[in-house]
């Protein structure tokens, strides 16, 4: 079982053939602005000093994160990381609640508890990741676990990126999951640099998903500046899981367009490398597309940039009211309660 | 009632919240066919199917991370570690991951991880720790440590149903070796109450697991000098019942904290210290800590009898204490 890669996507009708018509690929391209727009304001939150801590951002995997997202079904669930905020997005997370995340207030995700991407909207079908990657992966793996015991016919789908891909926790989740062949999508996002380490030196296969091969499963590499292949390869991976086809995994090949965080200047990313991949923008290869494939206008192009801009504006203003957590309720929740189980999902 | 093993019990506990609820499911090493390693789940398979007796590849991180998400979809799972001590292979998923969840992200993450846990059978560095305080440290887990087959059937029971990730420390030395009366009917037993073994007036000993028995043992002797021992057992560490120690510490005025864990930051260095910030007036001596050595676990069985507490050590500790 060799690794199989994915070819670009081509015309509208094979787009529509792909289960998407015209307004989906509106929402797909308003998705990739809202989550670029986010990740833009957020830096410039983040110089002006409302942001502690740290922050992240995915730029250049926008195109990965919207089309793995637009393929999921509305029952799936997913754990997305720290480049992935067009899950969020595309999932419908408001934009407001996730300046208020980064900024640390009562309003965000996360209630101030955790920062930047660290962070789900449970009742939207995802799980808030932690720092240490892959761990999600295990937890992803446990999800589908849960949905083939109750023969449920949902998905899990669980993110890495190439740098985590060397710890233990992807091979056990993989393993695991091949081994018993459970509805659960690997997505990696290999963006070529763990923080400055490059691909030669995390791992010695050519393509990351040439381990599928040895857990029993596909392994597919596709262009993720192509937003719309990695949609129908991803949506390809979801049904299959759904049908009781078992795992694949979707190795997702962009370049972290930024550094490892807002400190980090990249220095040791060759700028030819940089220069390459601003040509693939999955942002601007997207309008370009649509421009040409789907006859959006000028005037289609600015109504859209407009809304999104308004969005932003509102998000933020509305995000900057949000009040900051209040230090006497600290305590609160580091034990759940039985009423905390009252979610849609534990139910 | 029925008379049961310590081992029994638990396997009675874990069947009857089986049965009374599909949401509860067993995955482990060699749990199903095999029944596990020390038979907990024997039969387990055939009653309840291999999708709710899961046998998993030989991966810590998986098992607990599993639950982890399958917990977070609704389900209660109950994870076996074959040994307590292999834990250590799935500390991330406790400790980042599940321990954290509710807290940061307001998802509750209702796991149970059963740990056949100490030593006093040669079963070497790795087969014979008690993590317990490790796992004690980190807010957001809670710690069973059972003594008796009635308490380790209702402890196992409400450690299902707790919405918390819940470490279950089964001591291997008490399987077959404690036999008792318990009831055949579903119950449950509070977290954080802790239960009075032996009740006395001039030394009380605070400790847990197969130390209570050592304590036990040890209190006949003591009582053959005319020291009246009052034993309170903590059932769970994690959370642990404050108002009881203290209580018997300004009944008795005198308190050995013993555990199997070795010494220096284990639980009973956080127990003693509670001891001497809430009841210091009450004290008519220090509070003295027995516990094994800061070593690992040895093999040889010479070797394994000094590192383990006995109970001539526990005995001279008491005297100690008494004559002061």
């Amino acid at each position: 079982m060799a690794v199989r890669e994915a070819e670009p996507v081509g015309s509208l009708s094979e787009v529509k053939e792909a289960g998407l018509d015209r307004e989906d690929l509106l929402g797909i391209y308003r998705h990739l602005l809202v989550t670029r727009g986010i990740e833009e304001r957020g830096h410039i939150l983040y110089k002006q000093g409302k942001i502690p801590g740290s922050f992240y951002t995915g730029r250049g995997n926008e195109g990965a994160a919207v089309g793995v997202a637009t393929a999921m079904g509305p029952n799936d669930v997913g754990t997305p990381l720290h480049r992935d905020m067009g899950v969020h997005v595309t999932r419908g997370v408001d934009a407001w609640r996730i300046f208020a995340q980064y900024m640390g207030r009562e309003d965000g995700p996360t209630r101030g508890r955790d920062g930047n991407v660290h962070m789900a909207d449970s009742r939207l079908g995802m799980i808030a990741m932690v720092s240490h990657l892959p761990a999600m992966l295990p937890v992803a793996v446990g999800c589908a676990l849960a949905f083939r015991i109750r023969q449920e016919r949902r998905v899990a789908v669980g993110w890495f990126g190439e740098g985590a891909s060397a710890r233990g926790d992807a091979h056990e989740a993989m393993n695991f999951a091949g081994v018993r062949q459970l509805p659960v999508v690997f997505i990696c996002d290999n963006n070529q640099w763990a923080y400055s380490t490059p691909t030669h030196l995390g791992y010695a296969v050519e393509h990351l998903a040439d381990r599928a091969a040895a857990y029993g499963f596909e392994g597919v590499v596709v262009d993720g500046t192509d937003v719309l292949a990695v949609y129908r390869e991803a949506r390809s991976a979801i049904e299959k899981a759904r049908e009781g086809g078992g795992p694949t995994l979707l190795e997702c090949q962009t370049l972290r367009m930024e550094g490892h965080a807002v400190h980090d200047d990249a220095f040791y990313v060759p700028k030819e490398l940089f220069e390459e991949w601003a040509k693939r923008d999955p942002v601007e290869r997207f309008r370009t597309w649509l421009r040409e494939n789907a006859e959006l206008s000028g005037e289609e192009e600015d109504e859209i940039g407009a809304r999104v801009k308004k969005l932003l504006n509102d998000a933020l203003a509305r995000a900057d009211e949000s009040p900051q957590p209040d230090p006497s309720t600290l305590l609160e929740g580091v034990y759940a309660t039985p009423e905390d189980l009252d979610t849609p999902h534990h139910k | 009632m029925a008379e049961m093993t310590y081992l029994q019990a638990i396997s009675d506990g874990l069947r009857t919240e089986m049965r009374r609820d599909e949401r509860v499911f067993v995955i482990g090493e060699d749990v199903g066919v095999y029944g596990g390693a020390f038979k907990v789940t024997l039969g387990f398979q055939e009653e309840f199917g291999p999708w709710r007796v899961i046998d998993s590849p030989l991966a810590e991180t998986a098992i607990v991370g599993a639950c982890t998400g399958a917990a977070i979809m609704g389900m209660r799972p109950v994870a076996e570690m074959q040994f307590a001590d292999f834990v250590s292979c799935a500390w991330d998923h406790l400790v980042t991951v599940a321990a954290k969840q509710r807290f940061r992200a307001g998802t509750p993450v209702p796991i149970v991880v059963r740990l056949p846990s100490g030593g006093g059978f040669s079963g070497g560095p790795f087969h014979s720790q008690n993590p317990e305080s490790s796992f004690a440290h980190i807010p957001g887990l809670k710690c069973v440590c059972p003594a008796t087959p009635e308490d380790a059937k209702g402890l196992l029971i409400t450690a299902i149903q707790d919405p918390n990730p819940v470490l279950f420390f089964e001591h291997k030395h008490l399987y077959r070796r404690i036999k008792s009366e318990v009831p055949e009917e579903r119950y449950t037993i509070p977290f954080g109450k802790a239960r009075t073994h032996l009740e006395g007036d001039d030394v009380s000993v605070i400790t847990w697991g197969a130390m209570v028995y050592t304590a036990g043992e040890a209190a006949k002797k003591l009582d053959e000098d005319g020291v009246s021992v009052e034993i309170i057992d903590l059932r769970t560490v994690m959370p642990w019942d404050r108002e009881a120690v203290l209580a018997s510490a300004r009944k008795t005025s005198k308190v050995l904290v013993l555990h199997e864990d070795t010494r220096t930051g284990g639980f009973g260095a956080e127990i003693a210290a509670t001891i001497a910030e809430e009841a210091f007036e009450d004290l008519d001596g220090p509070v003295k800590r027995i516990a094994a050595p800061d070593c690992p676990v040895p093999f040889s069985p010479v070797l394994e009898k000094a590192f383990i507490p006995q109970v001539d050590d526990v005995v001279a500790g008491l005297r100690e204490l008494a004559a002061y």
